[in-house]
């Protein structure tokens, strides 16, 4: 199948809503669109059910940006807050049982491989820290100790926020959170370490107050576990509910975490780096010699 | 046939260029199989070779063009699914992986079969519960898997016995429910759950259940055709919703709303997406009907003593029938094939006539005499008695069933089973 999927039949586009007239005529599909373009073009998604003022938002429309084939690709979710933005893109979604992402997103990505072999489908994994490292842990493991060629964009808010707040693996050591009464235990799971160990082709930390990162990290992502085997980023995205952050503020709360603790990191294998470095190049290259 | 097809036909020869582990220009065994229907392969000319349940399965398996299998290994399921991981390293099968847990398999093959890809899994007992979450989601998301249930004992104390209580829990599902009695079927029927779970109006998972240890690894004999045939691949576009590879027009194919949400047209789209379900496994019978002979088989029809039993126990009760032959008594037997659908009508046909009905049974609760129970109200005078059972492992001797008629027909109320 191709881009022409996207396309009606001839004599039909102008019947249908004029949201899909917009995909068609001012959408990303074919298109490789930066951040600086948002607000010139029909975005994959747009409208969502999530909290004013929400950090994760951000960053979901900033990865749907970062899509290199969106007419190809399909994202894998769980519970959680993230699911109710992802599953309004113009995206496939599959909103799984509990846990289950990195399970479902291996054997999807296998079938899809053998089902296409000459046309290479994204599988992406997006859901957040308690659906991934609580209740998902064993599935995320398995799925990068088996490199599967899928990757996976961890919503870390640091907390349960669909259920109204509760304790998640990932929350901070001490933070007094519902089910935590006495403040958190344990410490903040170490998911980079981890995937370090499983020798992930590419591992990356971020915060989304830098746009054009975010889509060059979640880009990056995608590509690389399209050729090579899982890769993982690791998003804070804020509850600004559950952390009582006033929604003018979110952005100022994302730039101190940052700071602080939750510098962009990002850590390539060798095999990715040299396929990245010379993609990249040659994207370059192309787009000095489109402005000429 | 239409271009669709004929892609799917194209795509479903693996294209296995530079195999690790396998010399350049390997061929995969699969790919030299010649594609017949189910139909014709059931017409071939067959041998007779005796063997066990899980062999019987493997057999089957490399005669199933399937794409994709993955399994956790429990006892007394793990003898199949190892020899399918020989089957993929053969080139029958395309893609094999042991996974982390069930969860974890029931999840993964979900995923492969969304892909629109031949799908197959098998567990047991414990393993079965652990993966019922996904496994019960199965049916709503239409993924026409084919799991292979080698029945084991699920309560505690720990025990690696026969038992099939866990199919109990399978019944309301939405899943297709095949219970097989002997070696024969367990390689006739997981090739009949493929073509009938992936037929448009079906779409659904099957599970062909079958008691461990009596079946797999007991040895029968099976009569199968040549290996170098296979059924028809598994068409990825043709199911009830589409499959999961965007392949369709960006439509908001998976949008949360109104489904999520608290008001009456949510409500109203879940409760009829939950009679769909249940509507296709009602359509399911036809095909069944078509491939099986039949929903039920039946030995002496008509005789007012009956014996309604699945799976092994079937194979119990003809003997008991022919024991009871040679003494001159004519008792009748009705096998369930199908478990869901069930075969009411049918059943009814076969049984309302019928004075005494036994059910025996592999299980404690009891599952297949609740179901005869509820499909008999107001049909037929007959006493419907609440076994023989056994449990925990145990065999079901003859003798067990020939009692059980004796005490019967004296009356012998000294007996519990009254």
């Amino acid at each position: 199948m191709s881009l022409d999927t996207v396309k009606p039949a001839p004599g039909y586009l102008e019947h249908l809503p004029v949201e899909y007239q917009d995909l068609v005529k001012h959408g990303q599909y074919g298109k490789k669109k930066k951040v600086s373009d948002m607000g010139k073009f029909k975005e994959l998604i747009e409208e969502h059910p999530m909290c004013a003022g929400c950090a994760m938002t951000l960053f979901i429309r900033l990865v749907f940006l970062a899509l290199p084939k969106p007419e190809h690709t399909i994202f894998v979710g769980t519970a959680g807050c993230g699911r109710l933005a992802i599953s309004q893109g113009n995206v496939p979604f599959i909103y799984g049982n509990y846990g289950d992402t990195n399970a479902v997103a291996s054997g999807l990505k296998r079938g899809l491989e053998l089902r296409f072999p000459e046309q290479k489908k994204d599988v992406i994994v997006m859901c957040g820290d308690g659906g991934l490292v609580d209740i998902g842990f064993q599935g995320l493991m398995h799925s990068w100790f088996r490199h599967e060629k899928f990757s996976t964009f961890m919503l870390d808010n640091e907390i349960y926020g669909n259920t109204g707040g509760q304790e998640s693996g990932m929350t901070a050591q001490g933070l007094v959170a519902k089910m935590s009464p006495r403040g958190k235990v344990d410490e903040k799971m170490d998911m980079l370490g981890l995937a370090k160990v499983a020798k992930l082709d590419y591992i990356a930390r971020i915060v989304p107050t830098n746009p054009a990162r975010v889509v060059r990290t979640a880009r990056r992502a995608i590509l690389i576990a399209r050729e090579f085997g899982s890769t993982y980023v690791q998003a804070y995205t804020s509850c600004n509910i559950e952390y009582s952050i006033p929604t003018p503020d979110v952005m100022q709360d994302a730039f101190d975490k940052e700071k602080k603790e939750y510098g962009f990191e990002e850590h390539f294998s060798d095999r990715a780096k040299a396929y990245i470095d010379d993609l990249e190049k040659k994207d370059k290259a192309a787009a000095k010699a489109a402005k000429k | 046939m239409s271009p669709e097809t004929a892609e799917a036909k194209q795509n479903s020869t693996s294209k296995h260029a530079n195999v690790p582990g396998k010399p350049e220009g390997w061929v995969p065994a699969g790919d030299l199989q010649e594609v017949i229907s189910l139909e014709e392969m059931q017409k071939l000319p067959k041998e007779t070779i005796f063997m066990t349940g899980s062999e019987a399965a493997r057999e089957s398996i490399r005669r199933a063009n399937v794409d994709m299998a993955i399994a956790y290994p429990i006892t007394p399921q793990s003898e199949t699914m190892q020899q399918a991981g020989y089957l993929f390293d053969e080139g029958y099968i395309k893609d094999y992986y042991r996974a982390e847990e069930e969860i974890g398999t029931m999840s993964a093959i979900s995923g492969a079969s969304r892909a629109g890809v031949r799908s197959l899994t098998a567990t047991s007992g414990p393993g079965l519960m652990r993966g019922m979450e996904a496994l019960a989601s199965w049916p709503g998301a239409r993924v026409p898997i084919v799991m292979l249930n080698m029945c084991r004992v699920i309560n505690t104390p720990l025990a690696i016995q026969p038992d099939n209580a866990e199919i109990s829990f399978l019944l309301n599902t939405g899943m297709l429910v095949l219970h097989a009695e002997n070696q024969q079927d367990f390689f006739d029927w997981p090739l009949v759950a493929f073509m009938v779970s992936e037929e448009v109006d079906v779409t659904l998972p099957c599970t062909v259940s079958v008691d461990g240890f009596f079946v797999t690894h007991a040895r029968g004999n099976v009569a199968m055709c040549d290996k170098k045939y296979k059924i028809p691949p598994r068409d990825g576009w043709r199911n009830a919703v589409p499959s999961m590879d965007n392949e369709n027009p960006p439509a908001r194919i998976s949008r949360d709303a109104p489904i999520q949400k608290s008001n009456f047209i949510s409500y109203h789209m879940h409760a009829s997406w939950q009679q769909e379900v249940f509507s296709a496994v009602q359509r399911s019978a036809k095909y069944f009907d078509k491939y099986l002979g039949g929903l039920i088989e039946v030995v002496n029809p008509g005789a007012d003593e009956m014996i309604i039993a699945s799976g092994a126990a079937v194979s119990q009760a003809r003997e008991a029938v022919r024991q009871e032959e040679e003494k001159g008594n004519k008792v009748g037997l009705i096998k369930v094939k199908t478990i869901r659908p069930f075969p009411t009508a049918q059943v009814i046909a076969a049984a309302k006539h019928a004075k005494v009905i036994l059910v025996p049974e592999f299980n404690q609760t009891g599952w297949l005499h609740k179901e005869v129970c509820t499909t008999l109200y107001g049909h037929t005078q007959a006493v419907i008695y609440n076994g023989p059972r056994v449990y925990g492992g145990m065999t079901m001797p003859t003798e067990l069933i020939l009692d059980w008629l004796k005490d019967i027909r004296e009356k012998d109320k000294s007996r519990n089973h009254f």
